[in-house]
């Protein structure tokens, strides 16, 4: 399964008012030309911290869905984030980790995540629900009601490390993206 | 000087907080500890709290982060990398260990460059003034609505120890 695809797969499976947090690298990328609306805020820096985001998020509205789409890279620079998750113990927080075992956006080096199993560490921390999928049908039986379930979870999503044609980058400038997101989340 | 403190943070609009603590700041951050009015979150890193601090301004809050100036060393990402190039503002109340000189090695090289770091990093500040704090507290709000972004009011000790 190409991350492009699972990426695809789990956005058409949110509720239209779900709130996506995506991490740097490839994976905004993907969400932006695959499946963009005003509900996505795109990091492009600040590797590690789109869980710390989507929390604060999840806090301060805790009647929305709140979905982190996260990246092995990302989950590895900041397992600290986990435990701020964990025990902050949000029902809306979906954490949903492409994990590719490699830095798909600086050349596919590999990560550590081959040998750490990452959802098995956001269990340990206090994550409520956990699971990883290895294929295409295996994400669509989860996603039938994996999001309607309280949280925090993760969903671990096993990936090949192809980079697929056609993946523009983000074209907002980040301070639009702030600000349309901001309007979603508060309207 | 820590509840005075906090009401005036609220009255100027602040309404989320979250951070790594300091003995410095002990007055504080004892009182966010335990009244679960506040919401306080107790983050594992300071770059973890500034990223905490950005999702509760997106999400519609505007946010306070308070650590040691030694956590400005790992916040330089989340600053000029999330929060400067998004417009994300916010108050970030960091201690001033080392000042002067006087203080343990750890702090005595963070303590010399906090103002010059700060500078550098391009986030407007004040040392807290016990005197002039709500005036203080003014001006820096007006600068961090004006720029959406990050102000950083500098405490020494004996300011909000208790």
């Amino acid at each position: 399964m190409t991350r492009a695809d699972a990426v695809a797969q789990v956005a058409a499976a949110l509720r239209d008012d779900a709130l996506v947090v995506a991490c740097n690298g490839m994976i905004g990328r993907e969400l932006y030309t695959r499946a963009d609306a005003p509900t996505r805020f795109y990091m492009i820096g600040s590797m590690g911290l789109a869980s710390s985001i989507g929390l604060g998020v999840a806090l301060v509205q805790p009647s929305r869905t709140v979905v982190v789409f996260d990246g092995d890279g990302n989950v590895l620079m900041n397992l600290g984030g986990l435990a701020n998750v964990a025990a902050a113990r949000p029902g809306n927080f979906h954490h949903v980790v492409f994990d590719n075992a490699a830095h798909g956006s600086t050349g596919n080096q590999r990560t550590i995540s081959d040998r750490v199993q990452l959802e098995e560490i956001a269990r340990a921390a206090g994550y409520r629900r956990t699971s990883r999928v290895g294929d295409a049908e295996e994400l669509a039986v989860a996603l039938r009601s994996w999001f309607d379930a309280p949280g925090p979870s993760m969903l671990l999503v096993a990936v090949d490390r192809q980079q697929v044609a056609g993946i523009s980058r983000v074209e907002p400038s980040p301070a639009a993206i702030a600000a349309r997101f901001r309007a979603a989340c508060t309207r | 000087m820590g509840k005075q403190f906090l009401d005036l943070l609220q009255r100027h609009g602040y309404d989320f907080f979250t951070g790594v603590p300091c003995s410095l700041l002990e007055g504080v951050t004892r009182i966010l500890d335990a009244e679960p009015r506040y919401g306080y979150v107790s983050a594992v890193r300071e770059d973890a709290a500034l990223g905490l601090a950005a999702g509760a301004y997106l999400g519609g809050r505007q946010p306070v982060v308070l650590m040691q100036n030694s956590g400005l060393g790992v916040s330089v990402n989340a600053i000029v990398s999330l929060h400067h190039i998004y417009d994300i503002p916010a108050l970030i109340v960091v201690s001033w260990r080392g000042q002067d000189g006087q203080d343990a090695p750890e702090h005595l090289i963070m303590g010399r460059v906090t103002a010059p770091f700060l500078r550098l990093l391009e986030i407007p500040f004040e040392v807290f003034d016990a005197a002039a704090i709500d005036q203080q507290l003014e001006s820096l709000t007006a600068t961090m609505r004006r720029t959406g972004r990050p102000v950083a009011l500098v405490v020494p000790k004996g300011a909000l120890d208790r």
